[in-house]
C-alpha cells in the first residue's frame, strides 16, 4: 500500500541563532508519486530529506504519513529507506549481506529473506556479483546495490539524496531509468533530491524548487517552463529573456515595443519572459527587426543573441537554420509563449 | 617481473633496518645456549642447556611470572579498551564544550611522571587493601594505558562520518544495532591496535608493578631486572627471549590481521606481505 507524505511548515536551523536551513516547507506527496526536491547546493533539500527519514528533528512543523505524525518515530521504524549520494555499502559485508541487512535487522526469517535478496539483486542486474565485496565493485554497481538494499526492505517511503550525481553521464541516464522503473513497479512514494533540473524534469511527477531553504514553486515539471512562479524560478530553468514593462488592456509596453498577450494579465509593472526556444524568425504579430550579434553552435541547436532597437534577446533555433553574425532578421515573440510575472 | 631500481633501493633499506632491529637478538640467542663464552671468542666455547632448563623448570618462577604477566596485561588490555572505547567515541565523534580541557585531563596521566602519582596511589591502595595484590597492579597499570587507548580510539572515530550508521538506521537498524553491526566491525582493527598497545605497555611495566605489588606480585620484568643485576648473562638472555616473544607475536598478528583494504591485491601494512 502506498502512503501519502505531508510536510507541514517544516523548518530546521542547525545553529540556534543561525539562518534556517529550511523555512516553513509545506508539500504533500501523493501515494506512489515521485517528487523531486530541486535547488542549488545548500538550499535545504537534503535537510528536508533527513527530516523525513528521521535523521534530523525539525525545529518546527510536522511530518505526516497517511495523516499520522511520525515525528516521535525513530528512523528505523519509519520504513523510510534512504539512498545516499555515496553508495555507503557496509565494507565488511558482501553484496548479498548488504542487501539483506535491513531484513536481518528486522528479524525476517532467513529463508524468506534469502529469496527476497536474490529477487532484489535480479531487479538491479547484480545477482551474479552477490558474493563480491563492495570494494570490488565499480561506483555504478555499488549504487545499484544500494538501491536494491533500500528496496528489499519494502519501504513505505523511498528517499534518495542525489543518488546519481557521483556517476558518469552514461551510467547516470541508465540508473535514472532503473530508478524510475523500480519506483513505478513498486508503487512506492518517493522523494528525490537533486540539483540537476534536467534530472528532476525527467524523473519527477512533481518538482519542489527550493532556494535558501524557501519553497519557490511546487508543480508538475511542465509548469516550470510554461508558467514559472518568479523570475528566479524562470532563470533556474534556463529562461534568459526578461522584458520589463507596463501592462494595460492585454498589451505590455516594453523597451522592445508594444507586445500583445494571449492571456489576461494584471495591470501595472510586470516582467515578461519568453523561453529562447519559443522565439520565431518570422513576421506577424509581436514581431520586430533584429540583428544577429552572436551565434553559438551547440550540435542539436544554435544559440543566437539578437540585438533589437530596445533589448537583447536570446534565441535557440534548430541547427538547420544557419544565420551569420550581422545578418538582419525579423523575430517574433508569439503571444501564447509570453508569460507575465509581477514585478 | 623486472624490478625498477627505486624498488631495489627501497628493499635494500628495509634489509638494513631489519638487520639493525634483529642483530641485537643474535647474542641473546647465543647466550641462552652458552655454557662458557669468554671475551675474544666469536662464539661460545661450550654449550649448555642451563638457560632452557631454567625457563622450563616445572613449578619454577618463570612459569608463575609469565602467567602473572599474561593475566595482568590481558586484563589491562580488555579494561583499557572498555574504558577507552566510549571515551574515544565521544572525543572523536562529537564536538562539545571544554573538549580541549577534557583531552588534557585524559592525557594527564602520561604527561605527569607515573612515579609521582603512583606514590599517592600506593598510600590509598594500602588503605583499601589493594597494595601487594595482582588486582592492585592491574588497576595501576591502567594509569598509563587508558590515555593511549582513548587517544588511539578517538582518532579511529574521528575518521568516521556517521553516514554508514545513518544508512543503517533508515534500513531498519536501531541505534544499538547500527553500533553493533556497522560501527563495531568498522572500528575493530583500531580497537585491536589499541588493545595490543595497552597489552604491551602493561607487559613491560616494572616500576609500577614493584611499587604496588610490593614484591608479592612477581611479573616477568621483575625476574628480568633481578637476573640482569645478578650478572648472569645466560639467565638474563633466556628471560629476555621470553619477554620479547609476545611483542614479536603481536607484531606478526597485527601485520596479518590489520591489512588495509588494498584494491591492487596487496596484503598487509606497507605491502610487507606482498610477493614481488
Amino acid at each position: 500500500m502506498s502512503v501519502r507524505l505531508e510536510l507541514e511548515g517544516v523548518s530546521h536551523r542547525y545553529a540556534r541563532d543561525g539562518d534556517p536551513a529550511l523555512a516553513d516547507l509545506s508539500i504533500s506527496v501523493e501515494p506512489g508519486e515521485l517528487v523531486a526536491l530541486l535547488g542549488p547546493s545548500g538550499c535545504g533539500k537534503t535537510t528536508a530529506l533527513k527530516v523525513v527519514a528521521g535523521l534530523l528533528a525539525p525545529t518546527a512543523g510536522d511530518v505526516r504519513v497517511d495523516g499520522r505524525s511520525v515525528l516521535g518515530t525513530p528512523p528505523e521504524r519509519r520504513r523510510a529507506a534512504m539512498v545516499f549520494q555515496k553508495p555507503l555499502l557496509f565494507p565488511h559485508m558482501d553484496v548479498a549481506a548488504n542487501v539483506g541487512f535491513g531484513l536481518r535487522m528486522r528479524g525476517a526469517p532467513k529463508k524468506d529473506s534469502a529469496s527476497r535478496v536474490r529477487e532484489a539483486l535480479r531487479q538491479v542486474q547484480m545477482e551474479s556479483l552477490a558474493n563480491r565485496r563492495p570494494g570490488e565493485l565499480s561506483g555504478g554497481q555499488q549504487q545499484r546495490v544500494a538501491l536494491a538494499r533500500a528496496l528489499v526492505t519494502d519501504p513505505q517511503l523511498l528517499l534518495m539524496d542525489e543518488p546519481l550525481s557521483a556517476l558518469d553521464a552514461n551510467l547516470r541516464s541508465e540508473m535514472r531509468d532503473l530508478v524510475k522503473q523500480l519506483q513505478r513497479d513498486g508503487g512506492v512514494t518517493a522523494v528525490f533530491v537533486t540539483h540537476d533540473q534536467e534530472e528532476a524534469v525527467v524523473l519527477a511527477d512533481r518538482i519542489a524548487l527550493l532556494f535558501d531553504g524557501v519553497l519557490q514553486m511546487y508543480d508538475r515539471p511542465q509548469a516550470f517552463y510554461d508558467r514559472p512562479a518568479s523570475r528566479a524560478v524562470a532563470g533556474f530553468f534556463g529562461a534568459t529573456n526578461f522584458l520589463e514593462g507596463r501592462a494595460a488592456n492585454g498589451t505590455v509596453r516594453t523597451p522592445l515595443g508594444k507586445l500583445r498577450l494571449a492571456r489576461p494579465a494584471p495591470t501595472g509593472d510586470v516582467v515578461l519572459t519568453i523561453r529562447p526556444e519559443a522565439l520565431r524568425l518570422e513576421g506577424g504579430e509581436n514581431s520586430f527587426a533584429a540583428r544577429i550579434a552572436s551565434a553559438t553552435y551547440l550540435g542539436t541547436q544554435v544559440d543566437y543573441t539578437l540585438e533589437t532597437g530596445g533589448a537583447r534577446l536570446r534565441a535557440a533555433l534548430p541547427p538547420h537554420v544557419r544565420l551569420g553574425v550581422g545578418e538582419e532578421v525579423t523575430v517574433r515573440l508569439p503571444p501564447e509563449s509570453l508569460w507575465t510575472l509581477e514585478r | 617481473m623486472g624490478k625498477r631500481p627505486g624498488r631495489r633501493r627501497a628493499n635494500a633499506g628495509i634489509v638494513v633496518v631489519a638487520a639493525l632491529v634483529a642483530l641485537p637478538f643474535v647474542p641473546l640467542f647465543l647466550w641462552t645456549f652458552a655454557g662458557e663464552w669468554r671475551f675474544p671468542d666469536l662464539l661460545p666455547s661450550e654449550w649448555s642447556p642451563r638457560g632452557i632448563h631454567y625457563l622450563l623448570e616445572p613449578g619454577g618462577r618463570v612459569f608463575e611470572a609469565s602467567a602473572n604477566s599474561l593475566l595482568i596485561a590481558g586484563a589491562v588490555a580488555l579494561a583499557s579498551v572498555a574504558v577507552g572505547l566510549p571515551a574515544g567515541m565521544a572525543l572523536g565523534g562529537y564536538a562539545f564544550r571544554l573538549k580541549g580541557l577534557v583531552v588534557f585531563f585524559i592525557l594527564l596521566p602520561i604527561l605527569v611522571p607515573p612515579l609521582a602519582s603512583t606514590m599517592g596511589i600506593h598510600l590509598t591502595f594500602i588503605r583499601l587493601g589493594l597494595a601487594d595484590t595482582a588486582f592492585g597492579v592491574f588497576l595501576v597499570h591502567l594509569v598509563p594505558t587508558v590515555p593511549y587507548t582513548a587517544i588511539i580510539l578517538a582518532s579511529v572515530f574521528a575518521d568516521r562520518t556517521g553516514e554508514l550508521e545513518s544508512a543503517a538506521r533508515t534500513l531498519g537498524a536501531s541505534a544499538w544495532q547500527a553500533f553493533r553491526h556497522v560501527t563495531l566491525p568498522g572500528v575493530a582493527p583500531g580497537v585491536a591496535v589499541a588493545g595490543l598497545f595497552a597489552f604491551l605497555i602493561s607487559w613491560s611495566q616494572y616500576i609500577l608493578t614493584v611499587l604496588i605489588g610490593g614484591g608479592q606480585v612477581v611479573t616477568l620484568p621483575m625476574l628480568l631486572f633481578s637476573a640482569a643485576s645478578g650478572n648472569d648473562p645466560v639467565i638474563t638472555s633466556a628471560l629476555a627471549l621470553v619477554f620479547v616473544a609476545p611483542a614479536v607475536l603481536v607484531l606478526v598478528v597485527a601485520l596479518r590481521y590489520l591489512k588495509p583494504e588494498a584494491p591492487d591485491g596487496g596484503k598487509g601494512l606497507v605491502g610487507l606481505g606482498k610477493a614481488s
